[in-house]
């Protein structure tokens, strides 16, 4: 098979970045430890222009004979996720360099993670979804435990590999199951093989469903989500954002364009697993977290039912639907690299604190901070006016038009109790006597990134027009 | 018509004196004195604009007035559409009234974080404001809601010993009432695609038991907040807890939030479900009437008593607003402006003597009339008012309310009158306790009476209390065509509902 120009310059983001990130790694090699500066910055560059590459300028298509798919929503959520990635990058520096764990393959296995993740969302074929899927995590696994003297973070890294490989494990299962009832791994394939009612239903609805757990881990929906607490609270604080963030924005992509894409005529099938999995994630996200202790590890669960609500926009199926999960996770994504920018500043005598109870007092101590952290801990409540709101809004819209009444009136009880842990954290900082204050923040990254992301929630809650119809524009993809 | 944003202008005006707050720098004395001096004059210029819309309000007109209009999601169809009728109109100036009265009030009993109280405080009018002003479901939702996040603050960072509780409870109700509302709006934006609430007034139409559950959803919210019994426990919580402000701001404006919802968005949308579950409203006020009037006999907190007092009143509007016709909904209004004055007053009255004592118990106190006669006689007249004395605005509402009730059902009339029995038995048992007897206890005797501050304080209150009184017509005529206009169609709603269902 010859593979046209016009392939690799659909593929050309991946291209600049694979090149990139393989230059800068010899690079560090042959300079060593002294590299790892410039590697990172670099890196975070290369992830930035590769953003830019992808809409410099916008082409669509698919490509590889149809491995590989590029259209609004894949192009979208790459944005999302390298923009996610850089900034986590840039916001490790100080972290690393603290426990003397700064090395240059960091910010490179970062890149090659984000590598994978951009072929998993631009997946057209479930061998090439694979394939970038394993990129993605094997990196992810070394990332984590990272911090190698660390029991913690080993301990992470080894939970999230063994967990991890079992729900490759299935999803690939799932995969050779569709394959056999369907005679092909290409969307394409799949597609014309259920609709033309050839795939025996029976048992590509068993592969379907392995698929969907394997990708129901990835984004840590319940009840795949048992690693996710573990994992949070023992990596490094800068990883953690990370996984908060990038993979999951990257399977929840996969998740989209492969329900809505070749298993769409299996709606009616796969939309009861969605919507349980959506409850049950929004439950689990609000109660288990109401007795945490250590802010990463609420965090944990926070992301938990907020992944939820997006599994519920993805369970209405509709263009509606797909609007608000794209709407939601950009939302979503200022939001939380906010607070952990703002965990990262956690300090006191210059030791990095992570308990909530040592937010005491913030307000007096260090206003702009627990300001800062009011803002995302009500936007994460869904309180209006703040930004979190309107992404809620836009989910249960979706999910009542698409009749989803029971789970709607469930999700919205759900984040009733999970405005409990939110507002917990405010008490905390507002409320509280101030026990001994936190160090000032240095001025650096972090502030930068929590003062971004706090202006940001202000600017989506007051005019969320914009960002709308950049989901809209991105969810017509599925929708021609 | 006026050309420019009036009602805009009166809604963010305060969110700009925030701002500015904020941005104040420099020694911690000064940054206190220049940010009560922006909020007071921030709140007291939006208080004066907001009686221009008294000046120029049409009294004749039932439609709504100083109508703005703006896209502002267009994506799901959400817009700025703001206006008043007779029924906001009025609210909206009793916020603007309270709140430089609250700031003023404030001026020396909040000592810590003055520039964030002042900053919550200014952000609290935006919100209340704007909720009144919201013809959008989608932008009435987000006042209504907003108003959760300074209040909590209010009541966690400047209350009292239980305050964490009590702000707690406060939000968790509240919120759990206000989602259901979500998507009751979400539902009838589904059904007519557009959350403007004048275009989901003509166009909604619903099968019955639609309307019954969305009825039920917004009940959820708009009952916690008036609040009827049996959701009304967090109030005696958050009064208590609350700072003096923060009790009659919570008093005076918020819990007529809830009145106003059923109004403004039960009543009219949902005409059908309103007259099945009328009933139940009235079962429920009756309820709150008569058992939070006995509760209220028993407290032995101030503050606590005049909570379950505003309970009992609040059970008066909600008859008025569903017996649904020309006296009651008015009453219901009235009594709604004049629970907001006395029972803020009466708050007030409470905050005079706590900052010179720390103490809300009531059998700390007893013969303070030798001590602070003008003190004796602010108290006097709001607890008279609060009883219904004739002359004192507090009767024209109670009353009404009774006429009112009594044209619709003469039992609910019944047992809602024995409540104005109960109101001032606690009500004056509560006054002689305090104020009259010897001053036999030591560490009252050097207390001093109302300054000048407090007094500026009550002043407006008492002359607003005596003209409702005497002359309630100023306040009437504007209200009646918008009043006229919601029970007239709600009775032609009723009525096509019922040849519909008539014919074969």
């Amino acid at each position: 098979m010859v593979i046209g120009l016009e392939s690799w310059t659909l593929a050309r983001p991946e291209l600049f970045l694979a090149a990139a990130t393989t230059l800068l790694l010899i690079y560090g090699v042959v300079r060593g430890e002294v590299a790892t500066p410039f590697v990172s910055l670099a890196t975070s560059a290369a992830l930035l222009v590769t953003a830019a590459l992808l809409f410099l300028p916008y082409r669509e298509g698919t490509a590889f004979a149809s491995l590989f798919i590029v259209d609004r929503l894949t192009a979208t959520m790459k944005v999302l996720v390298l923009v996610g990635a850089a900034i986590a990058i840039l916001m490790s520096r100080a972290y690393f360099e603290r426990v003397r764990a700064w090395r240059f393959e960091y910010p490179l296995l970062v890149a090659l993670a984000t590598l994978g993740m951009m072929l998993m969302i631009s997946a057209n074929d479930l061998m090439a979804l694979y394939v970038g899927l394993e990129l993605q995590s094997l990196a992810l696994y070394v990332v984590a435990a990272f911090q190698r003297d660390d029991a913690r973070s080993t301990e992470a890294g080894v939970k999230y590999f063994v967990l991890g490989s079992v729900a490759s494990g299935m999803l690939l299962f799932g995969a050779s199951l569709i394959y056999g009832f369907c005679g092909g791994t290409a969307f394409v394939q799949i597609s014309r093989a259920l609709l033309e009612g050839r795939g025996a239903e029976f048992g590509t609805i068993i592969g379907l469903v392995f698929v969907v757990a394997g990708l129901a881990f990835k984004v840590s929906a319940v009840p795949f989500h048992m690693w996710t607490p573990d994992v949070y609270e023992g990596a490094p604080t800068p990883v953690t954002a990370l996984f908060a963030v990038a993979p999951k924005i990257a399977a929840l992509s996969l998740m989209v364009s492969v329900l809505m894409g070749p298993f769409k005529p299996l709606f009616a099938q796969w939309q009861q697993i969605i919507v349980v999995a959506s409850v049950l994630s929004m439950a689990l996200g609000a109660f288990a977290a109401l007795r945490q202790q250590n802010i990463k590890r609420l965090m944990a669960y926070s992301s938990i039912g907020n992944v939820g609500y997006i599994l519920l926009g993805l369970a209405s199926g509709s263009e509606r639907g797909i609007q608000s999960v794209v709407f939601y996770l950009v939302i979503y994504m200022v939001m939380t690299l906010g607070v952990f920018a703002t965990i990262l500043m956690m300090k006191r005598r210059d030791v990095m604190v992570e308990d909530i109870s040592d937010l005491s007092g913030l307000a007096r101590s260090q206003p702009a901070m627990a300001f800062a952290l009011l803002i995302f801990m009500f936007s994460l409540a869904g309180i209006p006016p703040l930004a979190g709101f309107w992404g809620k809004l836009y989910i249960f819209i979706a999910a009542v038009e698409a009749k989803l009444y029971v789970a709607a009136v469930l999700g919205v009880l759900a984040s009733v109790v999970a405005s409990y842990y939110y507002l917990r954290i405010v008490k905390v900082m507002y409320f509280d006597e101030p026990a001994e204050a936190l160090d000032r923040p240095a001025f650096g990254v972090n502030r930068a990134v929590a003062l971004a992301a706090a202006v940001l929630v202000a600017v989506f809650s007051l005019a969320p027009q914009p960002l709308s119809l950049v989901a809209a524009a991105a969810a017509k993809g599925l929708f021609p | 018509m006026s050309s420019w944003p009036i009602l805009s202008l009166i809604t963010f005006l305060p969110l700009a004196g925030a701002l500015f707050c904020l941005v104040v720098n420099g020694p911690k004395e000064a940054v206190e004195r220049n940010c009560k001096s922006i909020a007071l004059a921030t709140s007291l210029a939006t208080f004066l604009i907001s009686l221009l819309l008294w000046a120029r309000f049409d009294v004749t007109k039932a439609g709504f007035q100083f109508e703005e209009k703006a896209d502002w999601v267009p994506a799901l169809a959400i817009g700025y559409h703001m206006g008043i009728d007779g029924i906001s109109l009025f609210f909206v100036l009793l916020s603007t009234l309270l709140t430089p009265i609250c700031i003023l009030a404030s001026w020396e009993s909040i000592h810590v974080r003055v520039k964030e109280f002042m900053v919550a405080f200014l952000v609290l009018e935006t919100f209340m404001v704007g909720m009144f002003c919201a013809l959008d479901l989608a932008l009435f939702y987000i006042f209504f809601e907003g108003v959760l996040i300074p209040m909590f603050l209010i009541i966690g960072v400047w209350g009292g010993p239980r305050r964490v509780y009590a702000a707690f409870k406060f939000f968790l109700y509240t919120l759990l009432g206000s989602v259901l509302m979500l998507l009751a709006i979400i539902a009838i934006y589904w059904q007519v695609g557009t959350t403007d609430l004048l275009t989901a007034m003509d166009k909604l139409e619903l099968p019955f038991i639609w309307q019954c559950w969305l009825w039920l959803a917004f009940f959820a919210s708009f009952a916690v907040k008036v609040p009827m019994w049996p959701v009304h426990t967090w109030l005696p919580d958050a009064h208590v807890e609350a700072p003096t402000a923060g009790s009659v701001i919570l008093a005076g404006v918020l819990l007529k939030m809830g009145g106003y919802g059923f109004l403004r968005l039960s009543i009219p949308l949902l005409p059908e479900a309103t007259q099945y579950f009328a009933p139940l409203v009235f079962g429920l006020s009756i309820v709150a009437v008569i058992y939070t009037s006995l509760v209220a006999l028993v407290q032995e907190d101030m503050k606590k008593l005049i909570a379950y007092s505003s309970v009992a009143h609040m059970g008066f509007v909600t008859i008025g607003a569903f017996v649904l016709n020309m006296q009651g909904v008015q009453g219901s209004l009235f009594q709604m402006l004049s629970h907001g004055i006395v029972s803020a007053a009466l708050f007030l009255c409470v905050g005079v003597v706590y900052d010179r004592m720390h103490t809300r118990e009531i059998a700390a106190y007893g013969g303070l009339v030798h001590r602070m006669p003008r003190y004796a006689f602010t108290f006097m007249f709001f607890t008279l008012a609060s009883v219904g004395l004739p002359g004192l605005s507090g009767f024209v509402g109670e009353f009404l309310v009774l006429v009112g009730a009594f044209k619709a059902n003469t039992w609910v009339a019944t047992l809602a009158a024995t409540g104005l029995i109960l109101g001032a038995a606690y009500a004056l048992w509560l006054y002689r306790k305090i104020v009259f007897g010897e001053l036999t206890k030591s560490s009252l005797k050097a207390i001093l009476d109302m300054n000048r501050r407090e007094i500026a304080v009550f002043l407006p209150l008492v002359l607003l209390t005596l003209w409702m009184g005497i002359y309630p017509n100023s306040f009437l005529d504007p209200m009646a065509p918008a009043v006229d206009k919601l029970v007239a169609d709600y009775q032609n709603a009723i009525k096509l509902a019922r040849t519909a269902a008539l014919a074969p």
